[in-house]
């Protein structure tokens, strides 16, 4: 009978099917998307968070495990199984040396991610060179792969995997079970259980293909969910976005360049609050609070060239007035907006790389930073959505990456890694790199804990 | 998803569209030197995309490496691209303007001068000799006299510098302000001496699938080295003749014949293994159109070189006649065709990298 079987594809996925195949398993994995496709949400990726004591040929300085689970406990306020982070955390020290040694390469960070340049290996390509390196280094081993296998079943008994259904009718029986799928992001009906019909116009930045099928199963048969299941990552992104897989290039980083407004002209959050990096995670739900779901950010000639380019132009026009017809939105009232705007702005130095003293003064909401008069022609806008990322419900795990179940035994012989069971260390906000660091991580343990209970 | 401004083409369109894209990913900067070049401009002209495709080596790995590489929606497919506007701007700087549409159907123009060049040569030969000397062994210069040698090619070379120069000179305008220093010629020296960007940013340049080889490098390396050596094997006899009395033939432990040889088998190599390279090449990446341009040349140079050497062997024996008028009747072609063919990717290529190494210095 087949060792170990990996549900998924993606960097979770392969680490668990790599390091299981290093200590003598057989494994198959199950991808549920095409070759092209493989690999979820990883294919869109750029780089994993590693401690490391000293600065390597990619990365400029130290990131000691310290400050490492510093950041956790800031972005999560607290909320993350502190010994699971721990442990994660230390392992994540030899995962650069691991993943290279499976054909990864590295990079210095990329033009426009400088703050990046510490704390992130960037890998050489992007996420899908990535995942090259990791099926090439996988099938050489000697790992079976089947590509356009979604698993829609699964046989489960007091814990103890027996069987996993494709959905092609086929049964497919192991010795244990690595569940490695991703989360249910692209699920818009799950989504819509806890945000109603506002999810029907919510992007998916990632893989269609992530619909948590194996999550729910594995929930259904008993296993203890972590995460908040009412909860995702969502960031603010170019409405003009295909419904899936835009991934990176649809992003917008000039909301602290300008104001946004709803489809009723109005102003809704502080848009200088604090830096971008902390603040961009907070508009994907900030837009899905607005009626229908979109929000528009408005800002003039001045601040065009200040951010990263996006695959969209922004929408032009010469006035105000004119820019709101395009945008389909009540020319009066956008006007109206920005003269209230422009006639709250203080006088001030700005600095866009620092937190400055351009504010607003009598506004509601306030623009704390980087207000500046929108006033010079032309004056531009993109449309927004809500894009998300990755969904925190998943399945609880313990420190060998075991399933736990909901009457807190370990389940027998199932795993889970990657996305599946980021709430354990995730209960909520999200530090770039984090998502491939538990995948590696979890994925590495998972694999050696499923090679050795099969031998047993 | 915009072109910034009106272009000569659509593949010139396109490229903007696909520039603009990468703009905002980024995720191949590490490849090579193109993403660089390419993040330093936010709006792309004509002579921008022709100096990025020129600055592209094909390496493969930014198909392979993109999530959004077809059947993806957004149909991003650099090398292909960037393959098309390079080959059209062999034609666009082409000199004279007259001469561009030997770019339309390069295959068959080579193929038809080489025929022409040696046919030639052997009614040359027939008419000039006596019969019996083409049948004759040892002495070439009993068949061609040295002088008529130098002056042919010379002059073809002359103007294939000409052409050349011309052509490079629109190039290197339309590509940005002229200013460029020796440590930039330098650079670029190495850059392309060593091939520094036909590595898939250090893994192996792509060609058949996602799994990169170094095959190509090594088989360009042992052409582009294989033809310096028979060049400088040239310039050597030249002056051994001219500096020296010394006359051709030469003894086989002679330097023209010892730095012929290793470049000929250098030449005979490089170009197979180059052919055979592209037969097995993931039509994704390639631009299918000009099949014919990238084949004339690789066939031009296998011929020379393999002509080159079995002259070399035969040279003894009553083949030689023959064996010559086909060697410089191909090489005859070459020369006349080094500005209208695949020979020229290697300066503009060259030209880029001075651009790359100038602007790298003030970003
Ligand atoms: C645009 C974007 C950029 C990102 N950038 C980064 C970054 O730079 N760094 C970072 O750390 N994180 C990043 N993330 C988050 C990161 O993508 C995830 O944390 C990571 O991919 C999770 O890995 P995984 O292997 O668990 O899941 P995934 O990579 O999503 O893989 C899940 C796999 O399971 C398969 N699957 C799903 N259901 C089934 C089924 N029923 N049967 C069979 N197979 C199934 C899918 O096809 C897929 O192959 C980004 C996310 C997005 C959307
Ligand atoms: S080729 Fe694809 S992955 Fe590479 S920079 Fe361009 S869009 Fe990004
Ligand atoms: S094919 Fe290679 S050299 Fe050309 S742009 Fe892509 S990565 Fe760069």
């Amino acid at each position: 009978m087949l060792d170990v079987l990996v549900i998924g594809g993606g960097n979770a996925a392969l680490c668990a099917a790599i390091a299981a195949r290093r200590d003598g398993a057989s494994v198959k994995v199950l991808e549920a998307a095409s070759k092209f496709y493989r690999g979820g949400n990883t294919r869109h990726t750029r780089n994993m968070r590693c401690a490391h004591d000293h600065a390597t040929a990619t990365l400029t300085g130290p990131y000691t495990e310290a400050e490492f689970f510093d950041d956790l406990l800031l972005v999560t306020q607290g909320q993350t199984d502190e010994a699971l982070a721990r442990q994660m955390i230390a392992e994540s020290k030899s995962m650069l040396d691991w993943i290279a040694e499976q054909g990864v390469r590295f990079q210095p960070s990329l033009g426009g991610t400088l703050s990046l340049g510490r704390t992130n290996s960037f890998f050489l390509g992007g996420g899908r060179a990535m995942l090259n390196a990791l099926y090439r280094t996988a099938e050489a081993l000697g790992v079976e792969i089947e590509y356009e296998a979604e698993v829609v079943g699964l046989d489960v008994e007091n814990g103890m995997f027996l069987a996993a259904r494709l959905a092609d009718g086929r049964e497919i029986r192991a010795g244990t079970l690595i569940a490695a799928s991703g989360g249910f992001e692209a699920n818009i009906e799950w989504l819509k259980e806890s945000w109603g019909a506002a999810a029907d116009n919510f992007l998916i930045r990632g893989s269609p293909h992530n619909r948590g099928t194996v999550l729910k199963l594995l929930l259904d048969k008993g296993v203890e969910p972590v995460g908040d299941p009412t909860q995702c990552h969502a960031v603010a992104i170019d409405a003009r976005a295909p419904k899936f897989d835009g991934g990176i290039i649809t992003r917008l980083d000039c909301v602290v360049f300008g104001i946004v407004v709803n489809k009723h002209c109005q102003r809704f959050y502080d848009e200088g609050e604090d830096v971008w990096p902390k603040r961009y995670a907070i508009w994907g739900r900030l837009v899905a609070a607005q009626p229908d779901q979109i929000a528009y950010i408005l800002f003039d000639a001045r601040s065009l060239e200040l951010f990263m380019p996006s695959l969209y132009p922004p929408i032009q026009a010469p006035t105000v007035a004119e820019l709101a017809r395009k945008l389909d939105l009540d020319a009066q009232a956008l006007t109206r907006t920005v003269e209230q705007f422009n006639e709250a702005v203080q006088p001030g130095t700005f600095d866009h790389t620092q937190l400055d003293d351009c504010r607003t003064e009598g506004l509601t909401p306030p623009k704390s930073h980087w207000a500046r008069r929108i006033e010079t022609a032309p004056f531009y806008a993109y449309p927004v959505r809500p894009g998300i990322t990755f969904t925190y419900l998943g399945t609880r795990v313990d420190a060998d990456a075991r399933m736990r179940m909901a009457d807190g035994k370990p389940a027998a012989n199932m795993f889970a890694a990657g996305e599946i069971m980021a709430g354990n260390i995730l209960g909520r906000g999200y530090a770039a790199g984090i998502g491939m660091t538990i995948g590696s991580v979890f994925g590495r343990i998972a694999g050696q804990r499923a090679a050795k209970h099969a031998r047993n | 998803m915009h072109a910034t401004e009106a272009h000569h083409t659509s593949a010139l369109a396109e490229a903007d569209r696909l520039m603009t894209v990468c703009n905002s990913c980024r995720y191949c900067e590490g490849l090579c030197a193109v993403f660089p070049a390419m993040e330093m401009r936010r709006a792309f002209a004509d002579g921008d995309l022709n100096y990025l495709a020129n600055l592209c080596h094909g390496c493969g790995a930014c198909l392979y490496d993109c999530q959004f590489a077809p059947p993806h929606e957004f149909q991003v497919n650099v090398p292909s691209n960037l393959a098309v506007v390079r080959n059209d701007s062999y034609r666009h700087y082409a000199w004279p303007r007259a001469l561009a549409p030997v770019f339309d159907r390069n295959g068959l123009w080579i193929a038809l001068l080489a025929v022409l060049c040696v046919t030639g040569f052997v009614l040359g030969f027939v008419a000039t000799q006596d019969p019996a000397a083409l049948g004759n062994s040892g002495d070439f210069y009993r068949l061609m006299p040295h002088r008529a040698m130098v002056l042919l090619f010379g002059a073809a070379f002359a103007y294939a510098i000409l052409a050349l120069t011309m052509s490079l000179r629109a190039f290197w305008r339309d590509s940005g302000e002229p200013a460029s220093s020796w440590s930039d010629l330098w650079q670029a020296m190495r850059d392309a001496g060593s091939l520094r960007y036909l590595d898939g940013g250090g893994v192996g340049c792509m060609n058949e699938d996602e799994r990169p080889t170094d095959r190509r490098r090594l088989y360009h390396h042992l052409t582009f080295y294989g033809f310096l050596l028979c060049f400088a094997a040239t310039c050597v006899a030249t002056l051994y003749h001219y500096l020296l009395g010394r006359e051709a033939p030469y003894a086989w432990t002679d330097l023209p014949v010892l730095l012929g040889t290793a470049g000929g088998i250098g030449l005979v190599i490089g170009p197979a293994g180059l052919l055979a390279a592209k037969w097995k090449r993931d039509p994704a990446l390639r631009d299918t159109s000009r099949t014919g341009m990238d084949v004339a040349f690789l066939v031009m140079l296998f011929l020379t070189s393999l002509t080159g050497l079995a002259l070399l062997l035969l040279r003894g024996t009553p083949a030689l006649g023959p064996l010559l008028a086909l060697h410089l009747g191909i090489v005859l072609a070459l020369f006349a065709t080094l500005p209208y063919g695949k020979f020229v990717h290697g300066l503009y290529r060259f030209a880029a990298l001075v651009r790359y190494a100038q602007e790298r210095k003030r970003f």
